[in-house]
């Protein structure tokens, strides 16, 4: 509890102090010489354990400037409008497939980045080929689904189901994703239809059934829904496989689960921006952050499961086992990662999502 | 003479720069990224965008809930403000001064504030089920966001009817009384139309940045209410349509210089 509050207020700080360097942020990455020993990493909130990044500079004496986005859909505009503002990204990997058609991201020297090289799991490597092929341009770094977290001490029933989101009695205690391509998911998943439709009438059955659903819906949030399932604030919440690992730590009565209408699941990897003015000391962290110790820092750290199996024979039996973190994903065969839908198919979600979020 | 107008050049430099350079050419920006489509032709696509079922319900409810915020800005300062300029003078400087304090603590960290207060499982309801009341459920609900807005406003509206009031002459009102006015014919006809102009400027100050807020609906709307305010930002860092979100910058404009020409209309008519 005491530690949730100290995130939230730290969280707050950021977005205090993100206000302030946002509007200078444009000019701060042109300050520093392309010369100068310095790194850029843009990664996912919450998404390291930061005493990793004081080894990488103690260890390199590269100075690191790390900031951090809430969506991939936040990330790539800023990117988009400064390509070189940042050397190293952490992208989910629809939008890494989005950068590579848009000519963003710089091959990586996987010659030079032996943890990198040797502590992938094939698997991984193979699923990420459906975005990147040839994993040219990308080095997964975590992987997971979207499933729903519930708190199983005030539900009787068993939660099997997207469609228990859409139950009346669980009114305001409802929480959704904010992003446009992991909300769609859940009603898609539940009518049976790709997530990467672009069939306007299946994206039409599926917005009514948001718009339907929002009543009972608390809040639409991304980061959040991890504090308010500890805190409990609600019951139901649609959340990432990682965080609902460390959610469970936290709160013993969250239980999580992926419904059998099936899911996204998904590969964030490290890239490298095309117009990196330090593309050296980007692939000396991407290989850095493969480094079996350091990755099991970050595991035992976001809890979000690692591709690396170096890593994982660090690991114990036990946390193998746990099946939130590493499941076995052979028995859903309705499984499905997401394809970058391009700009109209962008538009499209977006569009539908604004009648969601008006309505 | 003419010496001295070149030194009143010469000071005003540095805020003829600063208009240049951060109000004209942005400004320019919005006007032609809003009246121009991805190929820079000419087009009003985005500014009719509002048009929109979702975009049109979005101003809507901004206007609804910004004019909502403004009147209880509105009944809770002005009493407030009479109170204050009767009070004793030593208190009411002290009394003031708490009234600006809050607006010194970052405007996001107050609503984060308010975010932890308001919720389910918060320290308002922690509170009123301590004492056996029942809990309120204002988190992300549009009355939940009024009251972000008059918490973060509210000094806007206090200090210009407070200005406006303390300097009513103590003569005048003395002069309404001597001539036979009661209590409520002195309000009413005298103290409340020298304060006219305060209470413009107070709203004009609540009602602008309420309706073009994006922070206090993401923050204490829980994603569940869109304002115009939200259309924007969204279209800016997600669609990353500038044209669509400077066009509907450009409507929103239009109901900002609606409101300072009416306020000024009603300035020049009182004073």
């Amino acid at each position: 509890m005491k530690k949730m509050k100290a995130r939230r207020l730290l969280s707050a700080l950021t977005a205090a102090v993100l206000a302030v360097t946002s509007l200078t942020s444009c000019g701060s990455g042109e300050a520093a010489e392309a010369g100068s020993n310095m790194l850029y990493v843009y990664n996912w909130g919450e998404y390291i354990d930061e005493e990793t990044i004081e080894l990488f500079e103690e260890e390199t004496g590269i100075t690191v400037v790390y900031d951090e986005f809430e969506t991939n859909e936040v990330m790539f505009p800023k990117i988009d409008a400064n390509p070189s503002q940042y050397d190293v990204i952490c992208p989910s990997d629809y939008m890494i497939a989005r950068m590579i058609g848009e000519d963003l991201l710089e091959p990586l020297d996987w010659d030079n980045m032996p943890n990198a090289k040797n502590n992938i799991g094939e698997e991984y490597l193979l699923q990420a080929e459906g975005f990147d092929p040839g994993n040219v341009y990308s080095c997964p770094y975590t992987w997971g689904t979207v499933g729903i977290l519930y708190d199983s001490s005030r539900v009787d029933e068993p939660v099997t189901s997207w469609d228990i989101l859409w139950d009346p009695k669980y009114k305001d205690e409802i929480l959704m994703q904010d992003s446009v391509r992991d909300l769609y998911t859940v009603p898609l998943k539940m009518l049976g239809y790709s997530l990467n439709t672009l069939d306007e009438q299946e994206l039409r059955e599926a917005t009514d059934l948001l718009i339907e659903q929002k009543p009972l819906v608390q809040a639409y949030v991304v980061d959040e829904v991890r504090d308010k399932m500890i805190g409990g604030e609600s019951i139901f919440g649609v959340i990432y496989s990682g965080e609902a690992e460390y959610t469970r730590e936290e709160n013993e009565n969250l239980e999580y689960v992926i419904p059998e209408e099936g899911t996204n699941v998904w590969i964030d990897g490290w890239v490298v921006t095309k117009a990196s003015r330090h593309k050296e000391n980007a692939m000396k962290w991407i290989d850095f952050m493969c480094r079996p110790d350091i990755a099991l820092m970050n595991f035992e750290y976001i809890y979000y499961s690692t591709p690396n199996v170096a890593a994982m024979e660090l690991m114990d039996e036990e946390l193998l086992e746990n099946e939130v973190l590493f499941p076995d994903l052979s028995q859903y065969d309705n499984l499905e990662a997401f394809d970058y839908l391009g700009e109209e198919g962008d538009a499209l979600y977006f569009e539908y999502w604004k009648e969601v979020k008006s309505s | 003479m003419n010496k001295n107008s070149k030194a009143t050049l010469f000071l005003g430099l540095p805020y003829y720069l600063w208009a240049a350079f951060f109000i004209v050419i942005p400004l320019f920006m919005v006007v032609w990224y809003g009246l121009t489509d991805k190929t820079g032709a000419f087009t009003l696509a985005n500014v009719l965008s509002i048009m929109r079922p979702a975009h049109m319900k979005a101003l809507i409810l901004s206007i609804v809930l910004s004019l909502g915020a403004t009147v209880v800005c509105l009944l809770l300062a002005y009493p407030l403000c009479m109170f204050l300029v009767e009070s004793q003078k030593k208190a009411d400087s002290f009394l003031v001064m708490l009234l600006i304090v809050p607006m010194w603590m970052n405007f996001l960290l107050r609503t984060y504030a308010w975010q932890s207060i308001l919720e389910k499982t918060g320290i308002l309801n922690a509170f009123l089920n301590a004492i056996g009341l029942p809990s309120q459920h204002l988190i992300n609900t549009p009355g939940g966001i009024i009251l972000g807005m008059v918490y973060d406003f509210l000094p806007f509206m206090i200090l210009p009817i407070y200005n406006a009031l303390e300097k009513i002459d103590v003569n005048v009102v003395n002069a309404a009384h001597d001539l036979g006015a009661n209590g409520t014919q002195t309000f009413t006809r005298v103290i409340f139309p020298l304060s006219l102009p305060g209470v413009i400027s107070g709203i004009t100050m609540v009602f602008v940045p309420a309706l073009t807020t994006f922070v206090i609906s993401s923050l204490l709307g829980g994603g569940k209410i869109l304002l115009i305010g939200n259309v924007i930002e969204q279209e800016f860092t997600l669609a990353y349509d500038w044209h669509l979100g400077s066009g509907l910058s450009l409507v929103l404009l239009i109901f900002i210089i609606l409101n300072i020409v009416v306020s000024t209309a009603f300035d020049r008519a009182e004073v």
